[in-house]
């Protein structure tokens, strides 16, 4: 499946794009993330810490478990920082 | 009910005024303001910070924690404003309003509010200081405010 992968703040930085399509047959987004660590160190060393890590499913928080199958859109984020 | 996401400035005189206005029914309005301060604990003066955020999922994320503190309060109205992109010392960030009858209401949900936009708002920001620009981390204790409101 095709996948749009969106970083932001830091991440976005170490990654060195805000937004990939991604073709990818991962069930779920830890499996994603395991992926995306094999491909180039930027993204071994964005991922290196996964507690430092929010990930969101077509714009809704989830977590690593979450499954992939239908889902258009994920975004890999830090803690979030509002008000 | 309303949310607005914008990089411009706001008016809160004008925004509390526009929530009331021709409601005889709300007898406590509850406003909170978020400013840029210019100083950060030990770390130097703040010259800029840059507010990141989401598009895709700013307003869902807003309108859901807006929905819930309407579930939780008898509320007659409600606005959150948040802005993003670079802004300065003394600049508005964001505010939230809170109508009800009485104030007990519009208090709680006001505060209700800001704890979930500090940890559940796509957001992120960037202060510039002497050092550099640093990504502002989010705070254990706001995480722990908003166990709170499920306890």
């Amino acid at each position: 499946m095709s996948l749009t992968v969106l970083y932001f703040a830091w991440l976005r930085e170490r990654i060195g794009e805000s937004e990939e399509r991604v073709e990818t047959s991962a069930a779920t987004v830890a499996d994603l993330v395991a992926e995306l660590r094999e491909r180039e160190p930027r993204y071994a060393l964005a991922f290196s810490d996964m507690r430092a890590v929010r990930v969101a499913v077509d714009q809704e928080l989830a977590d690593l478990a979450a499954p992939l199958a239908g889902a258009r859109e994920v975004a890999f984020f830090p803690p979030m920082t509002g008000g | 009910m309303s949310v607005r996401v914008q990089a411009e400035d706001f008016d809160l005189g004008a925004e509390l005024a526009a929530l009331r206005a021709g409601r005889t029914d709300i007898g406590a309005l509850v406003s909170f303001t978020g400013l840029v301060r210019d100083v950060t604990a030990g770390a130097g003066a703040i010259s800029a910070l840059e507010l990141e955020h989401y598009p895709a999922m700013t307003l869902r994320a807003l309108g859901a924690i807006e929905a819930e503190a309407a579930a939780r309060w008898p509320l007659r109205a409600s606005l959150i404003i948040h802005r993003h992109g670079l802004l300065h010392p003394g600049d508005q960030i964001m505010m939230v309003a809170t109508a009800s009858e009485s104030r007990a209401a519009a208090f709680a949900a006001a505060e209700f509010l800001m704890d979930y936009l500090k940890s559940r708002a796509p957001f992120w920001k960037k202060e510039t200081r002497p050092d550099g620009a640093h990504w502002v981390a989010a705070r254990d204790e706001d995480e722990a405010a908003l166990a709170a409101w499920d306890r």
